[in-house]
């Protein structure tokens, strides 16, 4: 049994203008340890997916089918109790802009502190005493003097690293990072990644990395699933899809990431932009600007195939 | 807390100039006003001569430079003049009175955030409820109907019909004494004191018109709540607390309202400063002998004193207030304490 399964997640948000459909027919499985890359551009569903496995979503979203399976548990069926006892403890969540994402009139410490005191089972100063901890693990110095310091005393790197802490606190299963070096600079970025890595490794916590950035996917992750309009148009480990993607998106994704020695001008853009979500779609949301489109493309449902942990959503796969 | 000490200084030498503009500008005006104290006091039948007499006697026929000397003179020893009204000194005047408007209005106020937090946070977490529907209600019917009225309303329900309020006749009824003046609050007076009938009494005279007040300050408080709530609730660091799975409670109360409170500070402030001073019929109705009417009587009668002594105390309060505000905003906010 996997860790984290997601079965055929449907999701919509409920409108003024209409049913958006966020996400269609979502299967993603992460394993123990593992770190799954979630790629796609901005409104491809990769926050909406990470809402919806912690159960943050926003109160205009539904699930219409599917099932989220955390160790067996359906988090879809569960009581709100159940998931309140999870949530922080078994499965943790850092977010982007760290600065916005903590508390800005609580001390950093106690904000870690009410994590630990509602999962962990200690006192106050028990909890206290191990926020101090936790920031000295994710490297802050001088731990103590930070834990009372509030958010906008810090930087934003100093605010992701206290966002990795509170995640951390309770020892979680899985991790779900949606975008945590985003606004971040390059140097603090690598430094943010590496401990996020070190710390998963020590723990064998899973990591669920969500990321616009496919250069920062294809060096952390073991496996990378992209995503389109809603869709996962394919799931692969991440040295095949760099080295063989299969579906068009996916290779027109590489394709649009510099790289070393490739001259800049080689860089392509995707052409058009995502489909309106609302109303009727064709099967494949790429269609409107695949390259490769044809007009069996709009005959019924994508096959998905399956092999060997490789997995395409396209009728004419490379 | 030598910033604290630092802050309130500062703040109140920064008062200073209002201060002495309201002092200025309050000798003008009253001056400027139509009406003749000296002819108002010596009645309609009085002659021309009776009244120069009791002009000069009041020291109005000198010209207005050397008035306003003597004026800050008084000021100067923490006199505010004679009250032709009362004839007591306006400050003892104002002293005995204050304390039943302030008491008034502290308990309107208090009524009315019991009921406005509760109402605009359970608003703000459900929007398009009945609960969001039933507190636009509310506070729509608290600000468009005129306190005179709700007040006579209360009195007409529970005094005249159903009988479970006194007659709405100041602060105690006639078989009460007052306690012994402590704090000038009857209700706290009397439970220092011991006197539990006079605090039942003053209790039961106070309900209806602080009821009538906190029907009145309601509906900006709940709005405000509710806004600032909606606001909070939206943002990033309140779904990080939901992701760490902190209780309901938690979360709406420790994370998201505290930090919705700053406006609802604001409001306060405005609406306490508000009432103070604007209670007059309130207190007309209730016959409170508060401040309010009390400066009203003496602007009917061309009376400069009060009304100057009035302004002066309303003006020092509102500097008070304003800091006080600002020091409660530090307590709520950190970041406001670094900038101050």
């Amino acid at each position: 049994m996997m860790l984290l399964e997601i079965d055929n997640l449907s999701l919509n948000f409920r409108t003024r203008s209409g049913v958006v459909k966020a996400l269609e027919d979502v299967s993603l499985s992460v394993g123990r340890g593992e770190t799954l890359g979630v790629v796609g551009e901005s409104g491809s569903g990769k926050s909406v997916l990470s809402f919806a496995v912690m159960g943050i979503s926003d109160a205009a979203a539904t699930v219409s089918q599917g099932a989220i399976r955390f160790e067996g548990l359906d988090l879809l069926k569960a009581g709100p109790s159940d998931l309140d006892e999870l949530r922080g403890a078994e499965m943790a969540m850092i977010f982007q802009n760290p600065r916005t994402a903590l508390n800005p009139i609580r001390p950093v410490g106690r904000q870690i502190a009410d994590v630990l005191l509602r999962h962990a089972g200690v006192t106050r100063a028990q909890a206290q005493d191990k926020a101090v901890e936790m920031l000295a693990r994710v490297r802050i110095p001088d731990p103590e003097r930070r834990a009372k310091a509030y958010p906008f005393e810090m930087s934003g790197g100093m605010c992701q690293r206290v966002m990795i802490a509170l995640a951390l606190a309770c020892s979680p299963k899985l991790l779900i990072a949606d975008e945590p070096t985003t606004g971040l600079d390059v140097t603090t970025q690598a430094a943010i990644m590496d401990l996020v890595g070190e710390l998963a490794r020590e723990s064998r916590m899973a990591t669920l990395l969500i990321t616009h950035d496919l250069g920062l996917a294809a060096e952390r992750c073991d496996r990378i699933a992209v995503m389109h309009a809603g869709h996962v148009v394919e799931v692969a480990p991440t040295a095949e899809l760099f080295a063989r993607p299969r579906h068009p998106y996916t290779a027109r994704l590489i394709s649009t990431t510099p790289r070393p020695g490739a001259s800049l001008a080689a860089l392509e853009p995707i052409p058009g932009s995502l489909p309106d979500l609302r109303g009727e779609l064709a099967p494949c949301r790429y269609s409107a600007r695949c390259h490769l489109y044809q007009a069996e493309c709009d005959a019924g449902p994508l096959p998905r195939q399956d092999d060997n942990g490789r997995m395409v959503a396209c009728r004419r796969p490379a | 807390m030598p910033v604290l000490v630092s802050l309130v200084l500062r703040r109140l030498l920064g008062a200073l100039p209002s201060i002495a503009a309201v002092v200025v500008v309050t000798f003008v005006l009253t001056r400027a006003l139509p009406g003749d104290p000296a002819a108002y006091f010596a009645g309609p039948a009085a002659d021309a001569q009776s009244v120069e007499e009791i002009r000069r006697k009041l020291g109005l026929d000198k010209p207005l430079p050397v008035q306003f000397l003597a004026y800050l003179g008084d000021l100067a020893q923490g006199e505010m003049g004679t009250s032709l009204i009362t004839g007591q000194p306006v400050s003892a005047d104002i002293l005995a009175r204050l304390p039943a408007s302030v008491e008034l209005t502290l308990c309107g106020l208090a009524l009315a955030l019991a009921v406005s937090l509760p109402l605009g946070v359970a608003a703000a977490t459900r929007p398009g409820s009945w609960v969001d529907h039933m507190a636009r209600v509310i506070s729509t019917a608290g600000v468009s109907l005129p306190v005179f009225f709700t007040g006579l309303l209360l009195v007409y329900i529970f005094y005249y019909l159903l009988g479970w309020a006194p007659a709405p006749m100041g602060r105690l009824d006639l078989f009460a004494s007052a306690p012994t003046t402590i704090t000038g609050f009857y209700l706290v007076d009397s439970l220092i004191t011991g006197q539990f009938a006079t605090f039942r009494a003053a209790a039961a005279q106070l309900v209806l018109p602080a009821l009538t007040l906190g029907l009145f300050a309601l509906a900006p408080l709940t709005r405000m709540t509710r806004a600032s709530m909606l606001g909070v609730l939206g943002s990033d660091f309140i779904r990080t607390a939901r992701a760490g799975g902190l209780s309901r409670g938690t979360v709406l109360v420790t994370y998201a309202l505290r930090n919705a409170l700053l406006p609802v500070v604001t409001t306060l402030g405005m609406v306490f400063s508000f009432l103070l001073g604007a209670n007059v019929l309130v207190e007309k109705v209730f016959a409170w002998p508060g401040i309010g009417s009390y400066a009203i009587e003496a602007l009917v009668a061309s009376d400069y004193a009060p009304v100057q002594g009035f302004i002066l105390t309303m003006a020092i309060m509102y500097v008070g207030l304003n800091l006080m505000i600002d020091i409660l905003y530090g307590l709520i906010d950190p970041r406001v304490r670094i900038e101050a």
